[in-house]
């Protein structure tokens, strides 16, 4: 099918064809990234601005390495906190980044929504790289990547995502999107880490460890944030390293081929054990890998790009 | 200041009135009430056939930004957006700069009301100087300088023990203090209602229950003190509940809500508008309901605009980061005809009640009614005007408002204020003064 989107803002905006097709065109730009020579022209002449409010290594370097074996021009504009604390509105910020003339803006700030006000400001393409804790759908489509590659197929699946799923984009991201390729999904953590109604995402929602991981497909962790801790809603790392953290022991409960990811960074010891993170269940790097796939495949996608 | 009205709905419900009338006004006073009234000869007259003729409504909830915030809005511009939106009178909230937590402050708004006002203007005092929650304001002074009423709003008074002192003190000047309802520790970070919508779109929720709590400490405050407590921006089923029961038990509670938690849901919060961030925020249709159920049975006593005017820059840009509040003079009475009486929601006279004698009693007003011998303050509404609202074309300075391209029917048509015609079709002539 065809690509329509100006924007990629949400994965619940996106209906099965639209991943499918996302998911299908990666797959075929996984190629590139095998060649001598790791570039292909299908962008020369665009250029990508990556503006990133928040500080991201992972996820920036991976659109400006996608973005470059694209052979676009990537330029990458840093700025800290919000546009207020700067003085200078959001919308000023977009009308400066729209006299530059980019093909493509790449967008992450803490403030839920932000891309979405940019992308009804702006004539060129928008990608949520994240905002607050609403979504991170190239995340999604790149966790969607990872899976199918592995399993050989989506649909019925059962996924758990466990820790903070209050603050995470990432599992709201996954939860769209998961539920729209047919998967099923549980949301599990302490009860300080869930956010209310939930349930009406679509997801079951457990409150123990061991209840979820011998019946699914894929075990997805979720990083903790260390102020979560402080702000009361943990009692303590040590507690809910032993609650809920990962490791062989448990495993010992979960299904032989089931996955294990985790968005990274992961913090060893606290939502993963060190054997976990680097044992065979492990997919984490394959994320990674992925990760640039996906991103060539949106980029390539907003700007006029064929669908595989 | 004599005018004769005639030929119009006249619904009073201070005085159980509803039927054509004409209404003779007589030195700014209300002179006569009835069918075809002779006036004295050069007795201005307005046809008012086909219109509703009510007592001037009457705001309890509007931040005129003056002294210290006049790049918003000033006492010049407030008002004449009440005169636009129908109102005679509004109740001045205190969080302004410097607070009006001293006499000077008040003196200051009274005298320029005075000058520049062309509605009515009812300061309210603070409860805590500087709105911080430490130390009493000079409430007795206030009081006597003109404050009808006490709030540090926006900022709930968290000291149980310093609220108790507050409402213990100014029990003998017989104002009510009126409740911001938000348990801070609850409410926390939130930008919007704590719910199905916030968990979907990633932003902080405030729970009902920061509201709830608030007005349950507040209404057992009253039942302690006798000093009557007003409720302020209600919005939430559980809050609705809270006060039905203690009036039922005689308990001296007042209550108003905003027309914007009457016409909207958190749903309106997908657009991440930061027109749609208010606090209280925006709350599910299970509570609209129960608002609009406790407005029917007089549960809630008064509407009110809870009008907060923000500069552009304040409400643009990143939702968690804008302001909070929106403008409502303006919109107010047009969103409640035709969102409230139009579908049944609301019948007419119970709507004129809440924007009438509900709020003159909460706050002990003047005003209110039509009844022979009270002031002259009258508002005359077309229920049949059909117009689109649009922000460029208010009075007030801010024009922050989700409202902006709706259709609506129904407007306020005239504003009479002392038996003298302040608006007329959108147009300011004059204020009480002039």
């Amino acid at each position: 099918m065809g690509w329509k989107r100006k924007d990629l803002l949400t994965m619940q905006e996106l209906d099965a064809g639209e991943i499918r097709t996302i998911l299908d065109t990666a797959e075929s730009m996984k190629e590139i990234a095998t060649r001598e020579i790791k570039k292909v022209p299908a962008l020369r002449g665009k250029t990508i601005v990556n503006l990133f409010y928040e500080p991201s290594t992972r996820t920036r370097t991976s659109f400006e390495i996608a973005g470059k074996w694209l052979s676009a021009d990537v330029v990458n504009f840093s700025a800290s906190g919000s546009s207020v604390s700067k003085g200078e509105s959001l919308l000023d910020t977009a009308k400066n980044i729209e006299a530059m003339s980019p093909d493509v803006v790449v967008v992450r700030h803490s403030s839920s929504g932000t891309p979405q006000l940019l992308a009804e400001a702006l004539r060129c393409a928008v990608v949520n790289a994240g905002d607050g804790a609403h979504e991170h759908p190239t995340q999604a489509l790149l966790d969607l990547l990872t899976i199918r590659e592995k399993k050989a197929h989506l649909e019925g699946l059962h996924v758990v995502i466990i820790g903070d799923i209050a603050h995470s984009r990432v599992a709201r991201s996954n939860i769209h999107g998961m539920r729209k390729v047919g998967m099923t999904v549980t949301v599990a953590g302490p009860p300080t880490l869930i956010p209310p109604y939930v349930q009406e995402l679509g997801v079951k929602v457990s409150h123990r460890l061991e209840d979820v991981i011998a019946d699914v497909d894929v075990i997805m962790m979720l990083r903790l944030q260390q102020e979560r801790m402080t702000a009361g809603l943990i009692p303590s790392l040590r507690e809910y390293s032993r609650l809920w953290g990962l490791t062989l022991d448990k495993l010992a409960a979960a299904r032989p081929d089931v996955l294990i990811m985790h968005p990274g960074p992961v913090n060893r010891g606290i939502e993963l054990a060190p054997d976990v993170a680097d044992g065979p269940y492990s997919v984490i790097l394959d994320q990674v890998t992925n990760g640039m796939a996906v991103r060539m495949a949106v980029l390539y996608l907003l700007t006029g790009g064929k669908a595989q | 200041m004599n005018l004769l009205i005639k030929g119009g709905r006249v619904i009073d419900p201070a005085n159980g009135v509803d039927g054509v009338r004409d209404l003779l006004v007589q030195d700014g006073k209300i002179a006569a009430c009835g069918p075809a009234l002779a006036a004295p000869e050069a007795t201005p007259t307005i046809d008012a056939g086909g219109k509703v003729v009510c007592p001037g409504f009457i705001d309890l909830h509007t931040h005129l930004r003056e002294p210290g915030y006049e790049y918003k809005e000033t006492i010049a511009t407030g008002t004449r957006a009440a005169a636009a939106g129908g109102f005679t009178a509004v109740c001045a909230m205190a969080n302004t700069f410097p607070v009006n937590d001293n006499r000077a402050v008040t003196d200051y708004i009274l005298a320029k009301a005075r000058v520049e006002g062309v509605v009515r203007v009812y300061p309210v005092g603070a409860v805590t100087r500087n709105l911080k929650g430490e130390e009493l304001a000079e409430l007795g002074e206030l009081a006597e300088a003109g404050c009808v009423a006490f709030s540090d709003d926006g900022k709930p008074v968290m000291n149980s023990g310093l609220l108790r002192r507050a409402m213990e003190y100014i029990l003998p000047f017989g104002t009510p203090v009126i409740s911001h309802a938000e348990d801070l520790n609850l409410a926390a970070g939130g930008v919007m209602h704590e719910g199905a919508v916030s968990t979907e779109l990633g932003l902080k929720g405030m729970p009902t229950a920061a509201e709830e709590a608030m007005v349950a400490r507040d209404i057992v405050l009253t039942e302690l003190t006798g000093t009557p407590v007003h409720i302020a921006h209600l919005s939430t089923a559980g809050a609705v509940r809270l006060i039905r029961d203690a009036k039922a038990r005689g308990v001296r509670v007042t209550a108003e809500v905003t027309p914007h938690h009457l016409v909207l849901t958190d749903e309106a919060v997908r657009s991440y508008d930061p027109n749609t961030k208010m606090n209280p925020p925006l709350r599910p249709k299970r509570d609209q309901e129960a608002l609009l159920e406790a407005l029917a049975d007089g549960t809630i006593d008064a509407i009110a605009t809870d009008h907060a005017p923000h500069a552009q820059a304040e409400k643009e840009g990143e939702y968690d980061h804008a302001a909070f509040g929106i403008v409502g003079l303006e919109t107010a009475v047009s969103l409640l005809l035709d969102r409230l009486v139009r579908p049944g929601l609301l019948d007419l006279p119970s709507l004129v009640a809440r924007l009438t004698v509900g709020p003159a009693r909460a706050f002990g007003l003047p005003g209110g009614t039509l009844g022979l011998g009270s002031q002259a303050d009258i508002t005359i509404l077309d229920l049949g005007r059909e117009l689109t609202i649009e922000p460029a074309r208010f009075h007030s300075k801010s024009r922050n408002t989700p409202f902006a391209g709706w259709q609506v029917t129904g407007m306020p048509w005239m504003t009479v204020g002392g038996g003298r015609v302040v608006m007329w079709e959108r147009v300011i002539k004059g204020g009480f003064g002039a």
